[in-house]
């Protein structure tokens, strides 16, 4: 019998949980050339701000052992371009749309929800995702994602603008000391769920040259490389929530995604959801194809529901 | 595996049927169906390397040399490859029968004159594979082909035997002098607009010697056609990693992806000053440029 993929956050269910990562998909018309977008759980938009922004200059990317290192600069056309132009696309393919926003402050961050949520197509949003492993400009550059008051105070202010059933997710880094105060933070502060994990920073040097390789210098870390990254924070997340820490929240799981092991995997640890990005640069079907596989897989270890296999690794521990 | 049509791009198991070396490169031909149907010059095919399980993730895009719609294999894709990393070694290792994953035809080709008007193609290095299919079409409109190839060496030329046959006049140069005229290609094209008197000039290479081939156009009043070579991710849009600056047509610069506005722009709307030593800068009066105190 086949396995019923849907998976439910909040007030919505989704037909299945595999998602584009944000910034790994550009905002759906590229890759609908190769699949029908709306055929995945959601769609997960490259993170919009409130003005449009260039972005870096180049090089921007560096090929890394089994992943890669990008500094883009969160190049986009700025929020009210968006709502005028990508969501209604996507809303008119069908898409369900998981909108990933950010700011340079903590107002900037309110502003941007303000509008999406405004907009004409905002009912084809069956989310925003908040990204808040970007530089706080009011805090030296300070990522608001290392620090559990800044984020907080962000998704509080983010939840103000978002009528009270549209799903929230905070999106977490992995480069901090305790993951799970920063998750908790975001939690206490209306998150609805949260995404794990954003890029590691890293830096690559070019040995011809003897100099940094990104015109950014350092640049974030993705792909297969980091996957044991994102289960451990998935699995601590998880752990501290089981130990009712604070309240149990639907996790997202995003890095390095490949192959529906890797989502099996990522679920396993407590992801609900999980997110294909840097594979998608590899093969622009990843994120269907990982569904595919991620079907089979659920049905071979014979369950009922995918949701089943949310976080079962904490149950199958072997102490001797 | 594969795409739809009606999308304008495909994505196939390709199948290697010959690999031969070509001076310091690799030509391959790869049996790759639905490629050629879609296929125009200018054009580049995304290629993934080392397999399924290979930790080098990121695609390697070449212009296409050229196509057959229908062989003995079925339609063919031939690309002409530099091995200088993981990638492109593993590609050049590649023999008869070898599989490897295309996605093609990507980006925008080469705009043709709709009048028969003399045009000069201008390739630096193997920069000159796609010209030749080029020169073929723009013959077929009743153009008058002038081709110019440099390289640093002889052995870095690429496609001279081809070009006598695709063109009309042949010039070629060389750094070192090993072959043709010794110095680059902007020393021998103020002769070749003059002689000629083309309008349009269709070039692909480095980014120094698009500029150049940019510069002596405008001095000649052609329009220079640029198929650039930047690095990319994906090949298809999604990554963001391949922009470049570049001005629209009401004159707004803005950091445009080569991979779908381009490769080929024309030469006088991108901002060349902005590239130095491998680097490329945001011009300030870019939409969304960096602000001071802002990003």
């Amino acid at each position: 019998m086949a396995v019923d993929m849907s998976v439910t956050f909040g007030t919505r269910t989704l037909p299945n949980p595999v998602m584009t990562a944000s910034g790994c998909a550009a905002n759906g018309r590229e890759l609908h050339r190769f699949f029908d977008v709306s055929k995945l759980g959601a769609f997960v938009t490259k993170t919009v701000m409130m003005d449009p922004r260039s972005g870096r200059g180049t090089p921007r990317m560096a090929e890394t052992a089994s992943g890669m290192l990008n500094s883009i600069g969160l190049q986009g056309p700025g929020i009210h371009a968006f709502v005028e132009q990508d969501l209604p696309w996507l809303k008119s393919v069908g898409a369900r749309v998981l909108v990933s926003i950010a700011g340079n402050t903590a107002g900037e961050f309110a502003d941007v929800a303000r509008v999406l949520a405004a907009s004409d197509a905002f009912d084809c949003v069956v989310g925003v995702e908040v990204n808040i492993s970007c530089p706080n400009v009011a805090n030296r550059g300070l990522v608001f994602a290392c620090d559990p008051l800044a984020s907080g105070k962000v998704i509080a202010l983010v939840r103000e603008q978002l009528p009270r059933d549209v799903p929230m997710f905070a999106k977490l880094t992995p480069d901090v000391t305790d993951i799970v105060a920063i998750a908790g933070a975001a939690v206490k502060s209306g998150a609805t769920g949260l995404t794990m994990i954003n890029t590691l920073l890293g830096m690559v040097i070019d040995t011809d040259r003897l100099r940094p390789h990104l015109g950014g210098i350092t640049g974030g870390l993705s792909g297969p490389s980091i996957r044991p990254v994102a289960v451990r924070a998935l699995w601590q997340v998880t752990a501290a929530m089981r130990e009712g820490r604070f309240q149990t929240v639907p996790l997202l799981g995003v890095g390095g995604v490949r192959t529906g092991r890797d989502a099996l995997e990522l679920i396993a640890a407590g992801a609900t959801g999980v997110q294909v990005g840097t594979a998608t640069f590899n093969d622009p079907m990843a994120p269907q194809r990982v569904l595919t596989e991620l079907e089979a897989l659920a049905e071979s270890h014979g369950v009922d529901r995918i949701t089943d296999l949310v976080g079962v690794a904490h149950d199958r521990m072997v102490i001797p | 595996m594969s795409a739809s049509r009606e999308s304008g791009v495909v994505q196939v198991q390709g199948e290697v049927i010959a690999t031969r070396r070509v001076g310091a490169y690799h030509h391959l031909t790869i049996v790759a169906p639905g490629v050629a149907e879609l296929a125009k010059p200018g054009q580049f095919a995304a290629l993934a390397v080392g397999g399924v399980t290979t930790g080098n993730l990121l695609r390697r895009s070449f212009s296409i040399h050229k196509v057959s719609p229908s062989g003995t294999y079925g339609g063919t894709l031939d690309l002409v490859i530099a091995a200088k990393g993981a990638g492109t070694e593993w590609l050049a290792a590649l023999r008869a029968h070898d599989a490897v994953d295309v996605v093609a035809p990507l980006g925008r080709a080469f705009p043709l004159p709709t009048e028969p008007v003399p045009c000069v193609l201008v390739g630096g290095g193997y920069g000159s594979a796609p010209l030749f299919w080029l020169a073929e079409l723009l013959r077929e409109r009743g153009c008058t082909v002038e081709m110019v190839l440099g390289a640093a060496s002889e052995d870095r030329l690429f496609g001279v035997v081809e070009a006598r046959r695709a063109a009309d006049h042949v010039t070629v140069t060389t750094d070192d002098g090993s072959a043709g005229v010794k110095g680059w290609v902007s020393d021998v094209l103020p002769e070749v607009f003059e002689r000629t008197g083309a309008p349009v000039a269709y070039a692909c290479g480095p980014m120094g010697m698009l500029q150049s081939v940019t510069r002596v156009a405008s001095e000649h009043g052609a329009v220079a056609q640029v198929a650039v070579e930047e690095a990319m991710a994906c090949g298809v849009g999604v990554c963001m990693t391949c922009v470049m600056p570049v001005r629209d047509k009401a004159g707004v610069t803005k950091m445009v992806r080569s991979c779908v506005e381009g490769p080929v722009f024309r030469g006088d709307r991108v901002r060349w000053e902005a590239f130095h030593d491998g680097v490329c800068g945001v011009p300030e009066d870019a939409v969304g440029a960096p602000r001071v105190g802002g990003h």
